[in-house]
């Protein structure tokens, strides 16, 4: 049923050229090409391999946009694969227990995902689906982010506020860095310099030197800071507070708040707002943040830093993932168990994809 | 008397900090709780309502690296006899002028008056007399424990959204179950909900929980609930767990049962798990070796209150502190789902009520739908227009 990607090979290589927080994304470069499944899939993988061999043959041919997103279901235990050219769930993977924060490697073979009530980050092979080993992670491992080179997975041990450093080709753990309270966001910024931890009880943004593996810096946010992504150009931090409600911009060179994003939804009640996962798009001018139980993403201007529109996706949205090509935006939504499917240019939602239960991390990969 | 001090370590920061270490101290004033309750799992352990305060100082503390504050607890805890003003003065001495209170009404206000001359400020943990946020409230108490207006609002708006809209209601013979019952008229009378008939269970002063015990109940309640008019739900006032606990499963009519036993309002329970929650009870359970009750839950937001706003002032002031925590600017995360704030007007916390049958939290109060000006979570209690609290 795998597909020989001898072309889109070098792409994935290109675009996952720096390491993602494990809800984030995959990106594609504009013109990246993919190899397109049209009907590759039934759902249970028993195509045998002549078949499989065949329909590559035919399927090389077709250049397109196909890719594979990969959805951690907190409760259900399971990742839920889907089809984003079909637009549906093709493969739902046992995984550990509390799969939350999921990430790809570099060459998007394997995607490691936080089992936090197994103690353990598990690598799961992208092409068989099934799980090939686990890394040691401390305990209660919520999100990670890779390193831009690969090598080296930060991970945020919720119950031990420590930030875990591990080597990913030894699976070894070389480091911890203690932090605050309820450790979460995790972020490197694109140069790979600085690591950006959140603490959600202590409500800070530690910024981290990842040669000296030492913070640099402590900065309060509101309550709840849930989530940290860097612009492409590492020229902005954000940093989402849940109960706060805010966005923080922060200049990750002066090491300093630059300012708090708002929210306002008429009819909806402040406490309702929370913001959680962030998504800029590639050229760094919009961002998306998902708002949790407002059952909205929010899409903001970056630059001006106004809210342009809010849109309903499905109940209790966490986090965000692009399509490589950014045609899609798909939001996990906790209560509501399914993903929605944004379509970035008209910024209407397409579709809902139902996946198992508690969808709480979402990551895209070329096929 | 346990005392604990974390140690620091000074680190760069970019956040308010003050120059040198800034000690926290607080104070645990708290009472024995009955060990009289109906079902074994409620008889309080040793170290009730101090656990949690112990929990909210260790989180204090990892923040308090960052920023060059430590926060210490020193436990005083109080037999039946004991003077609550000696214990108090004994705990201003040791420097503690943030003081977690777990006391009745009577021994919270004169903890207020002496701790007035001396600058303390209080958080009251467990009393949730509305008096003591209304006529009797006082300038140096902030309420962290719903009052019983709140629990009774937040069971009454479910049992309205169900359509369970008509109670019997069935009190015990001490006064808090009359405040209580009180609270429960109050409800149906703001969501439109109808006591249909109210009936008094007499303490007797029988053995609870002894040999025969299960014969006699089974027995007694369902005499106590028979021949009553047409009703939805019965409603249990017993905060001095006399028969409530014994409703359930036992009543002449299959009805629910709901107040004091069955679907119960409080504001945490060791089953609730959203919104992150699961977080902080695991980490209850690996340091104290037992579940996190609606005392030890409200001791450990106390603390955290306290350390939240010493973080933001980069001070250990009582004052400084209170007045951030009546401002626009505090909110705490205590995974109820919202931020929570403080009702500038009584210094009562707001937030949501949990609905626990004892396994499982079944809803979260407020209820969707019930609209409100300022905050949803004000649709629970007492509100601002109808308040009689002149705070001094």
């Amino acid at each position: 049923m795998q597909i020989e990607m001898k072309n889109a090979l070098p792409i994935v290589a290109r675009l996952t050229r720096h390491g993602r927080a494990c809800p984030g994304h995959q990106r594609a470069s504009p013109n990246g090409v993919g190899a397109r499944d049209k009907r590759g899939h039934d759902g249970r993988y028993a195509i045998s391999m002549t078949i499989s061999a065949f329909l590559c043959a035919i399927l090389s041919f077709t250049p397109a946009h196909a890719y594979k997103a990969y959805v951690s279901n907190e409760k259900g235990n399971s990742v839920t694969v889907i089809d984003t050219d079909k637009l549906e769930a093709i493969a739902t993977v046992k995984v550990g227990r509390r799969p939350r924060g999921i990430a790809l490697n570099k060459d998007g073979s394997e995607l490691y995902i936080c089992a936090g009530d197994d103690d353990a980050i598990q690598a799961l092979d992208t092409k068989t689906l099934k799980i090939t080993g686990k890394l040691p992670s401390g305990p209660d491992p919520e999100l990670l982010a890779l390193s831009p080179d690969g090598s080296i997975i930060y991970v945020s041990n919720e119950n031990d506020n420590l930030v875990t450093l591990i080597d990913v080709k030894k699976k070894e753990m070389i480091g911890d860095i203690p932090v605050g309270v309820e450790p979460e966001g995790m972020a490197v910024s694109p140069d790979g310099k600085l690591l950006v931890n959140t603490s959600e009880t202590t409500n800070m943004a530690h910024l981290i030197d990842t040669q000296s593996k030492e913070i640099v810096a402590n900065i309060l946010v509101d309550g709840r800071p849930r989530f940290a992504e860097f612009k492409q150009d590492g020229s902005e931090l954000w940093v989402s507070s849940e109960v706060g409600g805010t966005v923080a911009v922060i200049d990750p060179v002066k090491r300093e708040l630059k300012q708090k994003i708002s929210f306002d939804i008429p009819a909806m009640s402040k406490e309702a707002i929370q913001p959680i996962g962030i998504s800029f798009t590639r050229d760094g001018k919009r961002a998306f943040v998902a708002l949790g139980p407002a059952n909205r993403v929010a899409v903001i201007d970056a630059e001006t830093k106004k809210i342009e529109k809010y849109f309903l996706v499905g109940q209790r949205v966490w986090h965000l993932a692009f399509t490589p090509d950014e045609k899609y935006l798909l939001t996990a939504n906790g209560v509501s168990n399914d993903v929605s499917v944004i379509d970035v240019a008209s910024l209407k939602v397409l579709k809902s994809i139902p996946v198992g239960a508690f969808p709480w991390g979402v990551v895209v990969a070329p096929q | 008397m346990k005392s604990l001090v974390a140690a620091f370590c000074l680190l760069l920061v970019a956040a308010p900090v003050a120059a040198e270490t800034v000690n926290v101290k607080v104070g645990v004033l708290r009472e024995a709780h009955s060990r009289e309750t109906l079902s074994i799992l409620d008889i309080p352990a040793a170290d009730d309502t101090l656990a949690g305060a112990l929990m909210g100082a260790a989180d204090n503390n990892t923040t308090g690296k960052f920023t060059n504050q430590t926060f210490e607890t020193i436990d005083a805890k109080l037999d039946e006899g004991d003077n609550v003003v000696a214990a108090l003065d004994s705990l201003i001495e040791k420097g503690a002028l943030f003081i977690i209170a777990d006391l009745s009404p009577e021994r919270l206000l004169a903890a207020s008056e002496r701790a007035k001359s001396k600058g303390a400020l209080l958080f009251n943990v467990s009393a949730t007399d509305d008096r003591l946020r209304e006529e009797d409230c006082r300038a140096n108490v902030i309420h962290v424990a719903p009052t019983r207006s709140m629990l009774a609002d937040g069971l009454a708006q479910y049992l309205v959204w169900k359509q369970w809209r008509r109670w019997l209601m069935i009190k015990g013979s001490h006064p808090k179950d009359e405040l209580l019952a009180q609270a429960f008229r109050n409800s149906a009378r703001k969501f439109g909900a109808k006591v249909v008939e109210e009936r008094v269970y007499e303490d007797t002063g029988g053995g609870r929980r002894s040999d025969s015990g299960s014969v006699q109940t089974q027995r007694q309640m369902p005499l106590l609930t028979q021949n009553a008019p047409a009703y939805d739900a019965l409603i249990a006032a017993d905060e001095s767990e006399v028969f409530g606990g014994y409703l359930p499963y036992r009543t002449w009519d299959p009805r629910p049962v709901a107040g004091s036993a069955g679907l119960m309002p409080t504001n945490w329970d060791p089953a609730h798990e959203q919104w992150g929650a699961l977080q902080l009870q695991n980490r209850f359970i690996q340091t104290f070796r037992r579940l996190m009750n609606a005392r030890d839950n409200a001791a450990w937001l106390a603390m955290r209150m306290i350390g939240e706003a010493a973080t933001r002032t980069a001070s250990n002031d009582a004052e400084k502190l209170r007045l951030y925590m009546l401002g626009k600017d505090f909110s705490i995360a205590a995974f109820k789902g919202v931020r929570l704030t403080l009702r500038p007007w009584n210094q009562q916390l707001r937030q949501p009520i949990l609905l626990s049958d004892g396994r499982i939290v079944v809803s979260v109060s407020p209820q969707e739908g019930f609209l409100h000006q300022v905050s949803e979570l004000d649709t629970l209690g007492v509100d601002q227009p109808e308040t009689k609290c002149r705070l001094k």
